[in-house]
C-alpha cells in the first residue's frame, strides 16, 4: 500500500501554517514539523518549558543544556526569543494564545477527542503538557499514520484509550489523508490519488463524510 | 539584610521528616543538584530527611540529582507531570515496587498550583483534564458553556532552587530555561533555598531584570560554576560516587 511518509506527513501539516503563527510542535514525530515550513513564512515556535521564538538544534558539542526544549534536547536561541517561567508558558497555552498545536495520536475520535498519553493501566503513567496543549490553541491538529502497525484505524467513533481531552481536534493529518473534524464528524479534504473513497473509508473506524471536493493529498518526495 | 548562608549544608538544614519539597527544574535545566546532593549527604550522615513529598516536573534522570534522592529511598511521594526521563530506572523501579506514590499532574495545572499556593489563591478551575481520568473526583463547573476542572494549591515547606545571579537580600535573575519552575516555587515555600551562579551585592542587578523578587526568597548559597545533570549523566555519573 502507497503511504505517505512520517517526513511527508510532517511536511503537509507544515503547509498550513501560517507567516507569524504562534505554533506549540509535541515531543517526538511533530517536532520534524518545523522543518518544512514554506518559503517566506517564519513561524514562531513555542514550548513548554519556557521559551517562545528557539531555534535549531546546536551543532553537537555545542549544546547549553539550559537552552532546551520541552523533549529536553538542546536548541538555540535567535533574534526575538523570549524566555518565561511554567505559570506563564502555560497562560500562553490555556489563555487561547498559540494559533497551533500538533500533536501525535493513539486514537482520534470523530467528535474530537483525542487519546495520545497513556496506552492503559500498564507501567508508570505520563502525561506531561499534553492534556494542557488541547486546550487553548486556536487549531488543534494532529499528525498520524492512519492506521497502527498491526492495521487498527486510528481514526475511530470511539476512543478506546484513556483521553487526553474531549472534542479538542479540528484537524488530522495522516499517511493517507487530510482530515477535518467538524459538528462530530469526520470530513475528508484531501486523499492519497492512488487512493479509492471506498478503500480509504475501509481503513477508517467511522464514516468519512464529503463536503464539496475531494483534493488529491500531493506531497513531494523528502 | 543578608540571606546567605554559609554553605550547602547549612542551606539544607532546616528540612525534616515528611516535609514536602518543591524542587526546581525541568529535566536538567534548573535542577539544583549541588542542594540537592547536599540533602543527601545530610541524609547518609544522619538519616534525615526521609519520607519527602517532592513537587517537580519530572521524577529524575540517571543516578544524579533528584533521581538520586529517590534512589536513596528519601523520597515517599512524588508529585509531576511526567516521570519519564532518557534513564527513568531509579524511579521506574519503585513506582511498581509499590515504594514510592505518584501524584501525576498535568504539567500546566503543576505549574497553576504552585503558583496559586505562592499566591494565597486555594483552588481554581482549567480546561485542562476534562473529561479525562485525571479529572476524576474533581469538581467540574461551567463557564461561558464550557466546562472546567477545579484544582486545588500546591504550598511547601521547602523550595529547592536554582538561579544565575543573585543578590543579598534574594533578587533574583535565572539562566535561558533554568528558570522554568524557579519564580514559581519560591513563591510557594515556606521557605525558598536557592543555589546562585554568581552572588552579587543588592544594586548589582538591574532591577528590571529581577525576575523573583527577594521577598520570595529566604536562603541564597553561591554555587559557582554549577553541574549541569546532563553532563553528568553522559559521563555516567552517579551520588554518591561509587567507587570503581
Amino acid at each position: 500500500m502507497t503511504k505517505l511518509s512520517s517526513t511527508q506527513i510532517a511536511w503537509r501539516a507544515a503547509q498550513d501554517i501560517t507567516d507569524g503563527a504562534y505554533v506549540n510542535l509535541g515531543i517526538g514525530f511533530p517536532e520534524m514539523v518545523a522543518k518544512f515550513q514554506p518559503p517566506g513564512r517564519q513561524a514562531i515556535f513555542h514550548t513548554e518549558n519556557g521559551i517562545l521564538g528557539f531555534g535549531e538544534a546546536p551543532a553537537p558539542g555545542t549544546e547549553d543544556w539550559d537552552l532546551i526544549n520541552a523533549g529536553k534536547k538542546a536548541v538555540t536561541i535567535k533574534p526575538g526569543t523570549a524566555f518565561f517561567h511554567h505559570a506563564d508558558s502555560f497562560a500562553m497555552v490555556r489563555g487561547g494564545h498559540l494559533d497551533v498545536a500538533i500533536l501525535g495520536a493513539y486514537e482520534v475520535a470523530e467528535n474530537g477527542d483525542l487519546a495520545n498519553w497513556s496506552t492503559g493501566p500498564k507501567g508508570v503513567p505520563a502525561v506531561g503538557g499534553a492534556m494542557d496543549l488541547v486546550h487553548g490553541a486556536k487549531r488543534v491538529a494532529v499528525i498520524t499514520d492512519h492506521v497502527t502497525k498491526d492495521g487498527k484505524p486510528k481514526l475511530v467513533q470511539q476512543c478506546s484509550l484513556p483521553l487526553t481531552g474531549v472534542g479538542c481536534v479540528t484537524r488530522v493529518y495522516t499517511s493517507l489523508a487530510v482530515v477535518d473534524i467538524q459538528d462530530g464528524h469526520f470530513v475528508l479534504r484531501e486523499k492519497l490519488a492512488s487512493m479509492s473513497f471506498d478503500e480509504l473509508q475501509s481503513l477508517t473506524g467511522a464514516t468519512l463524510h464529503r463536503d464539496g471536493d475531494v483534493a488529491d493529498l500531493t506531497v513531494p518526495e523528502l | 539584610m543578608d540571606k546567605t548562608l554559609p554553605d550547602l549544608a547549612a542551606a539544607v538544614a532546616g528540612i525534616e521528616d515528611g516535609m514536602t519539597v518543591m524542587i526546581g527544574g525541568f529535566g536538567g535545566s534548573g535542577a539544583p543538584i549541588e542542594l540537592i546532593h547536599a540533602l543527601i549527604d545530610r541524609y547518609l550522615a544522619t538519616g534525615h530527611p526521609k519520607n519527602l513529598t517532592v513537587v517537580n516536573n519530572n521524577a529524575g534522570n540517571g543516578h544524579v540529582g533528584l533521581a538520586a534522592l529517590i534512589e536513596q529511598g528519601m523520597v515517599a511521594k512524588l508529585i509531576c507531570s511526567f516521570p519519564r526521563s532518557a534513564d527513568p530506572r531509579v524511579f521506574t523501579e519503585l513506582y511498581l515496587a509499590g515504594k514510592i506514590e505518584l501524584e501525576l499532574v498535568p504539567q500546566g495545572t503543576l505549574a497553576e498550583r504552585i503558583r496559586a499556593g505562592g499566591a494565597g489563591i486555594p483552588a481554581f478551575y482549567t480546561p485542562t483534564s476534562y473529561g479525562t481520568d485525571l479529572a476524576k473526583g474533581k469538581p467540574v463547573e461551567e463557564f461561558e458553556g464550557r466546562a472546567y476542572v477545579q484544582e486545588r494549591w500546591l504550598k511547601a515547606d521547602y523550595a529547592l532552587v536554582k538561579a544565575d545571579q543573585g543578590d543579598k537580600l534574594g533578587n533574583l535573575t535565572y539562566r535561558m530555561a533554568a528558570r522554568n519552575f524557579g519564580p514559581l516555587m519560591c513563591m510557594a515555600a515556606q521557605t525558598a533555598i536557592v543555589q546562585v551562579s554568581e552572588l552579587v551585592e543588592p544594586g548589582a542587578i538591574d532591577p528590571e531584570t529581577v525576575v523573583t523578587p527577594g521577598i520570595f526568597v529566604q536562603g541564597l548559597v553561591e554555587v559557582s560554576n554549577p553541574a549541569q545533570e546532563e553532563d553528568l549523566n553522559r559521563a555516567n555519573a552517579a551520588y554518591p560516587e561509587v567507587a570503581a
